[in-house]
């Protein structure tokens, strides 16, 4: 679960890092409160779970009353890569000389969080880590000591910040551990942290992403979940509980298990055809969650024809043939072809339950990706 | 032979009391497998499908002999239990269930490398020497035994691909799944190892998917290890990066790290034959014996 840049910055202070000042507002005329308060120049930042928020125009800088009005006139409403900005951040603008990175997050081949500080902060630090990994310095961490304070001064003099930072630079990054380990985030990051014109650091912008396993005790953090759907139809397999991913292909998927529907996808693409989406309906799945599945992907526009391949270990086939059932039987006309594959627990009681005047059954995972496939090109046409 | 589990496995289950736990482990029994006992706090001196059940694994190890465990506990729990079972100096614990804290496992990782226990899992369907003991929710009757070995970071892919075998005639030494979580017990270079060392297996299925790079470290592992053949499946070719594909581990990076491609091609450099379909895989297996 991702926070918004606002609510991590609330966290952050509340723990002691320094941040600007800012004021969230969803109006212009919040806008303009808040810069009538805050002073000039400030940043009005665009509230929504995307990266590269400032090149893609989700950042401005408004050094009068005029540029304040027309930076949250452009900011507001617009659509940033697929969200719909209805939040800004209006912060005080900061006069810096230096931009640093300082991050936590899960180092999963060591299975151990790492440390990073970066002296060359303020761009993607992803393309830093892949053009001059040498310019972020990493110390992993013992997750039953946490970090220890040498730990936390060693990767700041290693990423070569300067004396007079480091002291304030390895107390944010400490405190930033703090805050990782006790909220359960699967990452925590400033990029910036900036050095200030008068030598103060602080915290430009603030990224927290938590662990969604570990909500359940996080019943705060829970709460400040906020809608971070792309589209209606991601919105939807959050309420129904999908493991849903939506691809720009008209070949539907269903299926039971992460590694067999993304196998049932790449073999759509192995025959020819495109994958329109990834859509796990978990193990154990009853009728109820099966026809919820195809009530998806039938409301998917792009969908021509679609293949149910369910291959049963706890989930059994029968359940999923009643749910089948009663998902096509309360239509006239089947919207979409639909080809059914059933192997596994129950699978030769699920065959006899289908009705098979409403679908296309296949004994065998290629077959059924390939006639769901041509089924697609056929609805193409 | 076979590895990690066998006739002499005896288990505790660790939430038996639970749905999950009361009913696979009447599947267990049926298979055959050796459950003499059930750890649930609190529910010492109940029996759940004629198995007696403790309070601690420590007593149910004690009282039944029992030398490995299978988690069913919920979620907020199984960091905690996986430590009991750890602690408990069992050969073998398999973590069935999904949703650990990522924290709760990087925990345990670290307590991993001070015992000398197996943990296979969480996230796993668990582990199978056919004909002899299954620990986990793998659907006994799709297995034979034979002198193949399966590892795996996905449960029903894993049922695939044991279909295609068994239609075919080819049976399995041990099947395991490794789990779809980012951090997990026993890795692909461990099983590996494991069947390298088995005199019973003569090949092996390797079925990866998207993110982290413990593929391309297996491959690393079979090109300078490994002599009896393997043949691998890679899933999540088309996957979008930056989208979590139902795996908490199954992500391409942003920066384009995790790809299917990538591993597919560390394992072909490997000369590993990597199947474009599950199909090709059992074909190349056939190749090898």
């Amino acid at each position: 679960m991702r926070l918004h840049e606002y609510q991590a910055k609330e966290i952050f202070a509340d723990a002691g890092i320094p941040v600007p000042e800012s004021q969230l507002a969803d109006s212009v005329e919040g806008v303009l409160d808040a810069v009538a308060e805050i002073g000039y120049p400030a940043a009005i930042k665009a509230q929504v779970h995307v990266g590269g928020r400032g090149k893609a125009g989700g950042i401005e800088i408004a050094t009068s009353e005029d540029e304040a009005r027309e930076a949250a006139e452009s900011i507001l409403g617009m659509d940033l890569k697929g969200y719909t900005v209805d939040k800004v951040l209006v912060e005080q603008g900061v006069d810096f000389v230096d931009e640093y990175y300082v991050g936590v997050t899960m180092d999963r081949g060591a299975g151990k969080p790492v440390a990073m500080v970066s002296t060359k902060g303020g761009v993607d630090i992803e393309q830093v880590a892949e053009d001059d990994p040498e310019a972020i310095a990493q110390e992993h961490i013992d997750p039953a000591f946490g970090l220890h304070p040498y730990q936390a001064r060693k990767v700041v003099y290693d990423a070569g910040v300067p004396a007079e930072y480091a002291r304030d630079v390895s107390s944010i990054l400490s405190t930033l551990y703090d805050l990782y380990e006790s909220n359960d985030a699967s990452d925590i990051e400033i990029n910036p942290v900036m050095i200030t014109s008068d030598d103060d650091v602080i915290a430009a912008d603030a990224v927290m992403n938590i662990d969604e396993d570990a909500l359940f005790r996080h019943p705060d953090l829970a709460e400040m979940e906020e809608d971070s759907y792309q589209n209606d139809l991601e919105r939807k397999a959050g309420e129904y509980g999908f493991d849903y991913v939506r691809l720009s292909g008209n070949t539907g998927i269903i299926g039971n298990g992460a590694g067999l529907v993304m196998t049932t996808l790449d073999l759509v693409d192995y025959y020819g055809g495109t994958p329109a989406n990834f859509l796990d309906i978990g193990g154990g799945a009853k009728a109820e969650r099966v026809a919820n599945a195809l009530d998806m992907v039938f409301s998917d526009e792009n969908v021509d024809s679609v293949v149910f391949n369910i291959f049963g270990g706890i989930t059994r086939g029968d359940e999923v043939a009643k749910g089948i059932n009663e998902a096509l039987e309360q239509f006239d006309e089947i919207p979409k072809p639909v080809v059914v594959r059933l192997a596994g627990t129950n699978a030769e009681e699920g065959m006899e339950i289908l009705n098979t005047d409403l679908v296309q059954v296949e004994a065998t995972l290629a077959d059924a990706v390939q006639r769901a496939v041509e089924n697609a090109s056929e609805v193409a046409q | 032979m076979s590895i990690f589990v066998d006739d002499d496995t005896r288990v505790v289950v660790q939430g038996i009391t639970g749905g999950e736990g009361k009913f696979h482990t009447q599947q267990m029994l049926d298979y055959g497998t050796n459950v003499v006992a059930g750890a649930v706090p609190g529910k010492g001196g109940q029996e759940v499908e004629g198995v007696p059940v403790y309070d601690t694994v420590d007593q149910a190890v004690e009282a039944e002999d029992a030398n490995a465990s299978v988690v069913f506990v919920p979620p907020a729990f199984a960091g905690d239990a996986i430590f009991e079972a750890l602690d408990t100096d069992l050969d073998l614990v398999v973590a069935i269930t999904e949703g650990v804290p990522t924290q709760d496992m990087a925990k345990v990782n670290k307590r991993l490398r001070e015992v000398d226990t197996n943990l296979i899992g969480p996230n796993c369907p668990g582990i199978i020497t056919p004909g002899e003991a299954k620990l986990g929710i793998l659907p006994g009757n799709i297995f034979e035994s034979g002198n193949v070995g399966l590892v795996s970071r996905s449960g029903t892919l894993t049922y695939q691909v044991v279909s295609n075998l068994t239609d075919r005639g080819i049976g399995q030494t041990t099947a395991i799944g490794i789990g779809g979580d980012p951090i997990i017990g026993t890795s692909f270079v461990d099983a590996l190892e494991a069947f390298e060392a088995d005199t019973d297996t003569d090949a092996v299925v390797m079925c990866g998917e998207i993110g982290g790079e413990d593929e391309e470290q297996a491959a690393k592992y079979i090109a300078e290890n490994m002599d009896t053949p393997v043949a691998g499946f890679i899933a999540g070719r088309t996957a979008p990066p930056g989208k979590r594909m139902g795996h908490a581990g199954a992500i391409v990076s942003g920066s384009g790290t995790g790809t299917a491609e990538s591993k597919i091609d560390a394992l072909n450099n490997a000369g590993v034959p990597v199947g474009d379909t599950p199909e090709e895989v059992a074909d190349a297996i056939e190749d090898f014996l």
